[in-house]
């Protein structure tokens, strides 16, 4: 049945292609192109296409049916409810369940109209002829001729100083709107550029070192060998407090490791551990992901984002990695009461580079 | 025994010879392990002759005679009975070849012997101890800030979801999904292979507690969204989109443009 | 022949159709376009799906709209998600978490949103395939072409500035890369990103702004962009493959009433359900795993969509050059990956029907498509590109990749960084090869036949294999190979002797003419053709009846063998 060919337009006696033979005659109708065209089952056997209105109005149904199950899904099933499925694990039951309800929905019409179309609509495939995207020369010329009649007229072409002056105005209009838009950044009194902020920290000399999160400061013996801690300025707390912003964390973060002072090789300045213990910034200085990814055996400090990777043990120098700079390093010293403080801010700048920086830092 | 010679170089001895072996030493785990019950603080001192006879038989050729260290393994003077705990119990040590670092894998050991060589291993110099029940009660911890701990300092190698990450040169941070509240504790103790170590003092016990709290969490917790393709975020919700839902569009657009019988 | 009833509905349709008509004159319209032809393929379908995905992507965006608050202010998260109970968050975090855990529907909502932009810039990818591949650019395309570049490099911007609005941890470690790529841009990065964030970054800002160009302005642009790329298709009708009955000026097809209104609107619940049916059982970006952003936290595995991951690549694999001269920086180690190749990639991208074309000197109008195999250094060339691409997508995952092959991340890179140097070119040339191959097993096929696999033994005793003559179909498409040759060597001088004074330019255009459109296997003249086809006729029927008879049965029941030439095709 599905291997006869329909070589002759209405060579059987079939619902469809008489359709067709008429639908050619129709004012609305493309010809038919001339190519090889089966007959589909649906087109000879009545019953098959009595089976496939029924498919598709069982879709529409059942699309319906969806969406009842999706309002029963909705207020039945609790926001916390899971369900496990194999495979997937544990998930979350409401989620799922109007995912599930909703998307059948959707795609049941979906499915409905594309059996409709592939089963029951004509399969004859049509011409339609193309026209060349050219106008013709006739209407070219008319085209032409309004936009000669519109220069003349206007003397755009007679007046230059008017069409001159005319394009400048143009053209410096937009600047108003592009230098309005300066104030983005509202200046802080007593800055003027925005390298001057993004080479100072909080850090200054005497402030403590505290841990991050918990705001403890940290004693230097409390670090054990092969020990990190990740800290912050002191004052963190009450600065963000006053500021509200996280700008103060994103240049101040840093890192304290602690290794054996005979396997440190060099540092950024002389004597600015502090019996082993070394703190460095935990910017990175490539795009300025936090890093604290310190490999305590081998000294490695590597960036999550992009594999930078710096030698801690000697002065933070790059090892591998796209980073063109060290990590900064933070001279420390302890208090009287053998707490680690800061000996002054970093003495080169934290996080990623920027045309003002002056030196290379390595 | 002339069969047993004839038969000595018979392929599957191997595999006899290993179920034998495990056979035995799960035998005598049980028999030690129930015995271990009745033994009483006194019997100290033999656990630790116990522990030098294993360090000696299993250890020392990488870790030296005394425990000092050679070229081939670190000293374990001071590392305390926590490490050699953590090490040995999740197959870390001893170490089958040598390579970026030593992965997991079952324990050759029973838990007696662990606890016999870290008695020992303790015994030359203190060092963090294995945590007791007290320590690892982290019922009454602080979830969320446990979470906030997490991601200050550990997130950056463990990864957001705690599965692991990729450190310098093969070296990795292993997936704590796979790993007991004891292990984690541990390791946020000594610090083993290139792990820093967390010390009692800047991150405290209750801090170590909610760490494990919000790692537990993780672990027990359902997913919402559904199929979380392994929580490794874009990267396998990336592929996911391009093999399987892509395909299924484009298996669509096929059953539309295909011809009908 | 309407005498059929006309139901109260239809009668209403057509009073509102005579309502509109007299007032815009729409019957004029209808009548022309309500029975456009549109030629089915399914590759043809992958543009509509990031239609349509964008439409679902516009649908559920402005759901979330009514529950997302784009506000950096501080608040404590007190919601029903215990693990960041008591947490300080901004409040587009928090609200973000309410979408997920409160609002019912608000998460598949999310994940819908989400899961459609997927699907956008994955269609959008494809789709580029297609037409690429396809030659589809040619003219009268080369505009729409472009249109279809800048689509795509505006979607990139709607998915970035969208995940990016949660405030997330993973979001906000992208942002502050982004931070970081716009300082390194020369002499006004440092006020650009000041600018851009109000400030330092992170600051108070950002988030807000961000929100109003996601939800505004790029959907505003998007939209145009769409607008002006289905204009151009209409107007222009669709391409079509060669095939029987198919010519450079028509299209063979079906018309839009009914059956692309069945099958095309029809695809987009099929598109649109997917999307759902995804949403409700495959979780995407779970930012209450990732925490809240603070620029001190970091998580290992930081990678951004997929579709960003190609840039995130570039950067890992760049080794670290970075030139200090006269006081000032200049980071080339960010510039070059985030900025450099972007912008060649997207120039290439937006040249080349233009440089085709040029090289060509083609200004015909072209509606049949090319096979791949029949424009192979084309081919060849987009194979490279995409090779390209993938080696730098691939880096963008190089973490994942070392731990889940349990590779050195370093190897990684390292394999990365020549691969990316050696490997586009090993594609070139195996891609133009097999395109050669192809086209030769074209030739050979039309000349000989398809081999059928019977061997048949002659009365000498010698055996042959059968050859049965191609079908209509692939007749058809081996015919339309196009005949593009490349432009001649230019003369020395013209024929009064004049030296031609554009010498050198003519040259070097002919030379890139030869390296696009040199290579190619002939075409079978026509008269080849009628030849082989009289042998190929004669073949089958003389040798038929000297056929074992078990054979000729086998034979006989394959169908096609003993037809005619004449016959097998179209009657």
């Amino acid at each position: 049945m599905s291997d006869s060919k329909d070589l002759t337009p209405a060579s059987s006696g079939a619902p469809a292609t008489t359709s067709d033979t008429q639908q050619a005659l129709r004012p609305g109708a493309w010809p038919r192109a001339e190519v090889e065209h089966h007959l589909r089952r649906t087109d000879t056997d009545p019953r098959a296409q009595k089976r496939a209105v029924r498919q598709v109005s069982t879709m529409f149904l059942l699309s319906a049916l969806m969406v009842v199950l999706f309002i029963v899904a909705f207020i039945a099933i609790p926001r916390d409810a899971v369900i496990t499925l194999p495979y997937i694990g544990a998930i979350g039951a409401l989620n799922a369940a109007m995912g599930v309800t909703f998307g059948l929905a959707i795609f049941l019409i979906g499915a409905g109209a594309v059996h409709w179309a592939k089963k029951l609509m004509s399969d004859v495939e049509v011409v339609q002829e193309r026209h060349e995207m050219k106008t013709d020369a006739d209407d070219t010329a008319v085209a032409a001729d309004i936009y000669e009649v519109g220069k003349e007229t206007s003397g755009f072409a007679k007046y230059p100083v008017i069409r001159r002056t005319m394009l400048l105005a143009m053209a410096l209009v937009p600047i108003p709107f592009i230098v309005s838009l300066r104030d983005l950044w509202l200046t802080p009194p007593g800055v003027t550029t925005p390298s001057e902020e993004l080479l100072v920290t909080l850090w200054k000399p005497g402030m403590r070192l505290v841990t991050d999160i918990t705001y403890q400061p940290v004693r230097a013996d409390d670090i054990p060998v092969g020990g990190l801690v990740n800290v912050v300025p002191a004052d963190l707390p009450l600065v963000e407090e006053e500021e509200h912003n996280l700008n103060a964390r994103a240049k101040a973060a840093a890192i304290v490791v602690r290794m054996t002072p005979d396997e440190i090789q060099s540092q950024q300045g002389e004597g600015w551990d502090y019996e082993g213990i070394l703190a460095f910034s935990k910017i990175c200085t490539h795009v300025g992901c936090p890093i604290s990814l310190y490999q305590q055996r081998t000294h490695e400090l590597l960036c999550p984002c992009h594999q930078s990777t710096f030698n801690l043990a000697d002065s933070a120098n790059v090892v591998f990695g796209p980073a063109a700079r060290r990590m900064p390093q933070l001279p420390i010293t302890v208090d009287d009461e053998g707490y680690l403080v800061a000996v002054s801010d970093f003495k080169e700048p934290v996080g990623p580079s920027f045309w003002e920086l002056k030196e290379s830092y390595s | 025994m002339k069969t047993l010679a004839t038969h000595r170089r018979h392929p599957a001895a191997v595999i006899v010879a290993i179920l034998v072996g495990l056979l035995v030493t799960g035998g005598l785990y049980t028999v030690v392990n129930s015995a271990t019950q009745a033994r009483s603080a006194e019997q100290d001192a033999t656990q630790i002759l116990n522990g030098k006879k294993l360090f000696l038989e299993g250890c020392s050729s990488c870790h030296g005679i005394a425990a000092q260290g050679t070229q081939n393994g670190p000293t374990l003077i001071g590392v305390g009975s926590a490490a050699v705990h953590f090490q040995v119990s999740t197959g870390r040590m001893p170490l089958a070849n040598p390579g970026a670092q030593a992965p997991q894998k079952p324990r050759e050991y029973s838990e007696t012997d662990i606890a016999a060589m870290a008695a020992y291993v303790a015994s030359l110099a203190p060092g963090p101890a294995i945590p007791t029940a007290a320590d690892l009660d982290y019922s009454d911890a602080d979830v969320a800030e446990g979470g906030e701990l997490f991601r200050a300092n550990c997130s950056q190698c463990h990864q957001a979801a705690g599965r692991g990450g990729a450190l310098s040169n093969g070296k990795y941070a292993p997936n704590l999904m796979e790993a007991t509240p004891q292990e984690i504790y541990e390791a946020m103790l000594t610090g083993p292979q290139n792990m820093p170590v967390f010390g009692d003092s800047t991150l405290p016990r209750e801090d170590k507690q909610a760490i494990i709290a919000y790692v537990e969490t993780l672990r027990a917790s359902d997913d919402p969204g559904g199929w979380a393709l392994g929580r490794f975020g874009p990267v396998t919700e990336g592929l996911f989109m391009w093999i399987g839902a892509l395909l299924l569009v484009v298996a669509c657009a096929i059953w539309i443009g295909a011809k009908v019988r | 022949m309407s005498t059929s009833q006309i139901s109260p509905v239809e009668q209403k349709g057509a009073g509102v159709a005579t309502y509109l008509d007299e007032r815009v004159g729409s019957n004029g319209f209808l009548r022309r376009n309500l029975n456009k032809v549109f030629p089915d393929h399914w590759s043809f379908m992958l543009g509509e799906v990031a239609l349509y995905s964008f439409i679902v992507v516009l649908l559920s965006g402005v759901y979330l709209t009514l529950f997302f608050k784009p506000s950096m202010v501080e608040v404590i998260y007190d919601g029903p998600y215990i693990p960041l109970k008591g947490v300080k968050m901004s409040e587009a975090y928090d609200s973000a978490l309410n979408i997920s855990f409160e609002v019912r529907g608000g998460l598949l909502m999310r994940q819908i949103h989400h899961w459609a932009a997927l699907f956008f810039m994955t269609a959008i990818a494809v789709h580029m395939f297609r037409v690429f591949f396809t030659g589809a650019f040619r003219k009268p395309r080369e505009m729409n072409w472009v249109v279809g570049v800048s689509l795509a490099m505006v979607a990139l911007m709607a998915g970035f500035s969208g995940y990016s609005l949660p405030d997330d941890l993973l979001s906000g470690t992208g942002l502050r890369i982004a931070e970081g790529i716009v300082l390194s841009i020369p002499i006004i990065g440092t006020w650009a990103s000041f600018l851009l964030f109000g400030g330092e970054f992170p600051g108070t800002d950002f988030i807000s702004r961000l929100y109003g160009i996601h939800i505004l302005l790029i959907p505003g642009i998007l939209l145009a962009l769409i607008t002006v790329h289905l204009m151009m298709v209409w107007v222009q009708k669709h391409t079509q493959f060669p095939g029987p009955a198919r010519t450079n000026n028509n299209v063979v097809g079906y018309p839009l009433m009914p059956i692309y209104m069945a099958k095309a609107g029809g695809f987009f619940f099929l598109v649109f359900g997917i999307i759902v049916i995804i949403a409700g059982l495959v979780q995407l970006n779970p930012i209450w795993i990732f925490g809240p952003y603070t620029p001190d936290q970091v998580s290992a595995g930081t990678q951004p969509d997929w579709y960003i991951g190609w840039l995130d690549g570039a950067l890992r694999v760049m080794p670290n050059w970075e030139i200090q001269a006269f006081g000032y920086t200049l980071s080339l180690n960010i510039l070059i990956p985030a900025l450099v190749i972007p912008g060649i990639i997207t120039t290439l991208l937006i040249a080349y029907p233009f440089i085709e074309a040029w090289a060509s000197g083609d200004k015909r109008e072209h509606h049949l498509l090319d096979r791949p195999r029949d424009a192979p250094t084309r081919t060849a060339l987009g194979v490279m590109a995409i090779t390209f691409y993938v080696l730098l997508w691939i880096g963008g995952g190089n973490d994942i990749i070392a731990v889940g092959f349990d590779l050195s991340i370093n190897s990684v890179i390292w394999a990365l960084r020549i691969s990316l140097i050696v490997l586009p070119p090993i594609a070139f040339v195996i891609t133009k090869r097999i395109c050669l191959a192809l086209q030769r097993r074209d030739r050979e096929k039309l000349l000989h036949g398809r081999e059928t696999g019977q061997i048949m033994r002659m009365p000498n005793g010698e055996f042959l294999e059968i050859h049965a003559p191609l079908n209509e179909e692939e007749r058809a498409k081996i015919i339309a190979k196009p005949q593009v040759k490349p432009l001649p060597q230019p003369p020395e001088t013209d024929s009064s002797g004049v030296r031609n004074p554009k010498l050198k330019k003519d040259k070097r255009r002919a030379k890139i003419s030869q390296f696009l459109f040199g290579d190619t296997i002939a075409a079978p003249t026509g008269e080849e053709i009628a030849h082989a086809d009289e042998h190929l006729a004669h073949e089958v029927i003389e040798d038929a009846p000297v056929m074992a008879e078990e054979e000729a049965l086998q034979i006989a029941h394959d169908g096609s063998v003993l037809e005619s030439p004449g016959t097998s095709g179209k009657s």
